[in-house]
């Protein structure tokens, strides 16, 4: 039996699954998952692919829904919100950073960040967000002016300028080469140290591990295992 | 401005080119709105001006001679606020030196009290002198009717000839003057401001020439407020009668009124209906570009909705990029039809005559046209937008799965033996038919809508054709002032360069059936006539040997007849009185109300001899000068006029009006032809440059890429072709039938002409399209194509 919620438990998940319909075939991507994360944790997903490690994510920060099962955000159930409701947790708890970054290529760095700022109600400034993740240089650039890394880090800045209580990152470094990811993960380290924002950062790079928290292992759409690092490691202590 | 705002901005510059297609295509079918209803609304409002400054009369009717007294009487008519007598009379003008025969409507005007209805306005010159009408040396001063007067370049001062009552009078022009009766000025309600003038002069001048003093023949009424026009008009009849008087009528049958009025609607239902078709092309565009664009877009819509972007705002977003596009086409669209507008209205204003006649965009038509354009961008994309845009923003994050492709029905139905590139093409058009289905509508519907525009020239030649060349054969059309014994033949034939003669006889009648009444004439032609026939809308001829009373069957169906039953005739000319006739056949016209008999069955019908009210002449070529000039000598004749001068007159008034609409109509057609077309050709591309870069990474040479592309708009273009043109004889078919109107009944012929101007625009945007999409295919790079999936 999982525990009861705590008033620290930000993510409450309890029986999970989900099945796709893809073109003619059915997935199922997650099978009666059972997680709780605590304000302002850490946590790694790890797995190979078709583990079920981006679904998961997707469905915490409410750009899915469950097929069937719960998902608790607070006292908030995610399992049952309307697509307002959705909409409306993306919008003011949640900064989403992903593997290709998705920013919009017709806008520079500072209006990729004023996308969000135009819509929440107590960001922080673009600038700051910028110089949090030390772009202010390159700040009016479009992204395809940019490289990959510094692409990576306009999501962050984007994610993180409405000052998120879940920054949740799906493979942030999957495109990146080992240093420019190394910096990606620093920023997102600090953010996670500085705001105290609950990061979930998806890899399937188990060096990353080491940084985080605990260490959630998917496989086949079930948690295999996880791991509680007594000891945290910095983001230039690691190697891949 | 916020950083959505300026997504916005930024897309629209990168897909100006199709934006401005689409813009273009808005503006084609808002300019083709704005130009023929702005000018019919300016025509309308400078009628309705004219109308109400100059008083212009309800009710009109003609008597033969009766005593001024009598004006006041008719007063007492239940109805009737006002009555203006006033005497009139048409007779030969001649100008120095101009060879055609004229005629002139002589209207006497009371020169010391003012008019009271269709009152004179001076545009030149000065009004009639109070003090004298003739001049010492006998002559009379006229007023001349402004569009007469600048057609002969007559000015103050300048002289014409006319045969008043048998005698030569010489008129001396002082003014030239528009009258709410004469804003149109034409005979047989075709325009012709050389042959026909008005020429207003002294009443009692024109009284004493015709031993007229202290009667009157016209009359004028004013309604009161509310009354009914039926009850005005039987109530004049009545006290008319003994008076020799014909029928009154109501503004509907007053012949300036009635050409206005014609026009007007005619130009109501062409301002309605071909931008209605335009602007339906407008938004299936905007539909395809649309969903196109959003699917493009939709990786960078799961973002804005991870971002936290609601759906509405989203969708909000991407309806407002479609109405910047279309509001652009608007402003365009205005501009073009406020400039085309004001360039009909000068077309109008050579035979519409009216004091002032400015061309303006009225407030209304604005707010239609934003109205119109603003429900077509959303309907037209509301649903692609929302389609979109409701994909759940993880699903939309995802490449689409792939496409289910299978055998094609071409191959399953065994044809094997194609090219892996045409099979490519056929398996991509099969595997989305409605998207397909799509595209060859939209080219079909580009054809058709070239076929409707050019329709309209190729309907008025087979008009001119059938009423002037088949149906008229002769050269010369010779009235006379009253039926006259058809001995006047002779003196006709032995004009020198007359070749054959024809006579004519024309009654003006009234027919009615229980309650159903028509006024109209009986046209007597020669029971096998060759010089004047009656020729159906099939181009054939009825002969009327034999066949008694055969009407248009338009005046038929009025009258609620069939052939066979039986219709009181009402003869509404000399000793009136009422015959029973049979209908003996229907024929089917394309212009009028007409009524035909052989001209000896008609003498005999109405107990008289053998009489004539005109000739048809064949002359010799290059000898109709001399013959015109012989005819103004012989006295019984009343006027001529000659075939070539009135098909001049046609082709320079209203077949060139019709012309010009036509142009402008097949220039927007095309405009959206080629706005299709391209459109088209670069959604296609931008779908398949991923699979077109993978095919090029593969050794494909750009020839090969290009040809499957390009293979597949060809064949669309193939198949849209024949659908296009038929489509456009439904359009055409649908067409004359709203334009059918108790006077006219277009053909709805299409020439060979006409579907090969809209093959080849097709083709040519097809063409040029190509080209542009060759180059971008050359330009195809490779490594981000494959990088991207869009």
């Amino acid at each position: 039996m999982p525990s009861p919620p705590s008033a620290d438990v930000v993510f409450h998940v309890h029986q999970l699954c989900k099945t796709y319909q893809t073109g003619e075939v059915a997935v199922h991507a997650l099978r009666n998952v059972d997680l709780d994360i605590t304000r302002g944790e850490f946590i790694v997903l790890l797995g190979p692919s078709g583990s079920g490690k981006s679904t998961l994510l997707n469905i915490l920060g409410g750009l899915d829904v469950p097929s069937t099962g719960q998902v608790m955000f607070g006292t908030q159930d995610l399992s049952a919100a309307s697509e307002a409701e959705l909409t409306a947790y993306r919008r003011h708890h949640v900064g989403f950073v992903f593997q290709f970054y998705n920013l919009i290529p017709s806008l520079t760095v500072r209006e990729n960040v004023a996308l969000v700022t135009d819509i929440v109600e107590h960001p922080m400034s673009v600038d700051e967000a910028i110089d949090r993740v030390g772009l202010t240089p390159r700040r009016d650039h479009f992204p395809a002016q940019l490289s990959g890394g510094e692409q990576q880090r306009v999501a962050i800045a984007r994610a993180i300028v409405k000052q998120p209580e879940v920054l949740l990152c799906d493979e942030p470094t999957g495109a990146l080469d080992y240093q420019t990811g190394k910096l990606v993960l620093e920023v997102i380290a600090r953010v996670n140290a500085e705001i105290g924002t609950t990061a979930i950062v998806i890899t399937h790079n188990a060096a990353i591990a080491g940084m985080a928290d605990r260490v959630v292992s998917l496989g086949d759409g079930c948690i295999q295992r996880i791991e509680v690092n007594t000891k945290r490691l910095k983001p230039s202590e690691l190697s891949w | 401005m916020k950083a959505l705002d300026r997504k916005l901005l930024r897309d629209l510059r990168l897909m100006w080119s199709q934006a401005l297609t689409i813009a273009l295509v808005v503006a084609s079918g808002i300019g083709g709105f704005i130009t023929c209803l702005s000018a019919v609304d300016s025509l309308a409002r400078a009628r309705d001006r004219f109308y109400a400054d100059a008083v212009f009369a309800d009710v009109f009717a003609s008597v033969k001679r009766a005593p001024a007294a009598l004006a006041d009487t008719l007063r007492e008519v239940p109805g009737v606020a006002d009555v203006q007598a006033t005497l009139e009379q048409v007779v030969r003008i001649e100008i120095p030196g101009v060879a055609d025969p004229i005629i002139g409507q002589l209207i006497g005007v009371d020169r010391r009290v003012p008019q009271r209805m269709n009152r004179v306005g001076i545009s030149r010159g000065r009004a009639l002198d109070s003090a004298s009408a003739t001049r010492a040396d006998g002559s009379i001063e006229t007023l001349v009717s402004e569009g007469f007067a600048l057609a002969h370049g007559l000015k103050p001062g300048s002289r014409l000839n006319a045969l008043i009552n048998g005698r030569q009078r010489s008129l001396v022009m002082v003014g030239s003057a528009l009258s709410p009766e004469f804003i149109f000025a034409g005979l047989w309600g075709m325009p012709d401001a050389r042959g026909f003038g008005v020429f207003w002069i002294d009443r009692e001048a024109l009284a004493a020439a015709y031993d007229m003093q202290g009667a009157f023949n016209r009359v004028a009424i004013k309604l009161a407020p509310g009354a009914s026009e039926q009850a005005a008009v039987d109530g004049l009849a009545g006290r008319l009668s003994r008076y020799g008087g014909r029928e009154a009528h109501g503004r509907n049958e007053q012949t300036s009124h009635a050409m206005l009025d014609n026009e007007i609607k005619e130009m109501r239902v062409l301002g309605t209906v071909l931008p209605a078709i335009f602007l339906g092309v407008a938004a299936f565009l905007l539909n395809v570009v649309v969903s196109r664009l959003v699917s493009t877009q939709r990786e960078q819509i799961a973002a804005l909705k991870a971002l936290g972007y609601a759906n509405r705002a989203i969708a909000v977003h991407y309806l407002k990029l479609v109405l910047l596009i279309v509001l652009g086409g608007l402003l365009l669209g205005v501009a073009i039809g406020d400039w085309l507008g004001t360039l009909l209205t000068g077309l109008y204003a050579e035979f519409f005559h009216f004091p002032r006649f400015d061309h303006g965009v009225a407030p209304w038509l604005w707010l239609v046209s934003a109205g119109i354009t603003i429900a077509t961008a959303v309907l037209g994309t509301l649903n692609a937008i929302v389609a979109t845009v409701r994909l759940p923003p993880a699903e939309a994050m995802r490449p689409p799965a792939p496409g289910n492709y299978r055998r094609t029905l071409l191959e399953r139905l065994g044809i094997r033996r194609m090219s892996p590139a045409l099979r490519m093409i056929v398996r991509n058009m099969e595997r989305r038919p409605l998207r397909t289905g799509l595209s060859i509508a939209g080219v079909a519907a580009a054809v058709a809508i070239v076929i409707m525009g050019n329709f309209f020239r190729d309907a008025i030649e087979v008009v001119l054709d059938t009423q002037l060349t088949l149906g008229l054969r002769g050269d010369i059309t010779v009235w006379t002032a009253e039926p006259v014994d058809d001995a006047m033949r002779l003196a006709m034939a032995r004009l020198p360069g007359v070749t054959q003669v024809e006579s004519t006889r024309f009654v003006q009648v009234a027919f009615s059936n229980g309650h159903r009444r028509e006024r109209t004439m009986i046209r007597g032609y020669g029971a096998r006539a060759e010089l004047y026939r009656v020729i159906d809308i099939a181009q054939q001829q009825t002969l009327l040997d034999g066949r008694g009373l055969v009407l248009t069957d338009r005046l038929a169906r009025k009258l609620d007849l069939r052939v066979g039953d039986a219709v009181q005739v009402q003869v509404l000319e000399g000793r009136g009185r009422t015959l029973e006739m049979r209908l003996g056949a229907t024929v089917s016209e394309m212009m009028g109300l007409n009524a035909y008999m052989d001209r000896e069955a008609l003498n005999r019908m109405l107990g008289d001899g053998d009489y004539t009210t005109g000739y048809v002449l064949a002359v010799e070529p290059g000898r109709q000068t001399q013959v015109l000039q012989a005819i103004k000598a012989l006295p019984r004749a009343a006027g001529a006029w000659s075939k070539s001068t009135m098909l001049r007159n046609m082709e320079e008034i209203s077949a060139r009006n019709i012309r010009i609409m036509s142009t402008i109509m097949t220039l927007f057609a095309s405009v959206i032809a080629v706005g299709v077309v391209y459109n088209n050709a670069r959604i296609a591309l931008a779908e398949r440059a991923w699979e077109l870069a993978s095919l090029r990474v593969l050794g494909f040479t750009r020839a090969e890429v290009s040809a499957l592309l390009l293979g597949e708009m060809a064949m669309v273009i193939t198949i849209a072709l024949p659908l296009g043109m038929l489509m456009g004889w439904g359009l055409t078919q649908l067409f004359t039938e709203l334009l059918q109107s108790d006077q006219f009944q277009f053909p709805a012929v299409i020439r060979a002409r006409t579907h090969a101007w809209a093959a080849l625009c097709v083709v040519a945007a097809g063409l040029a399209s190509a080209l542009v999409v060759r180059r971008r295919i050359d330009r195809l790079d490779m490594v981000s194509a494959l990088k991207t999936r869009d």
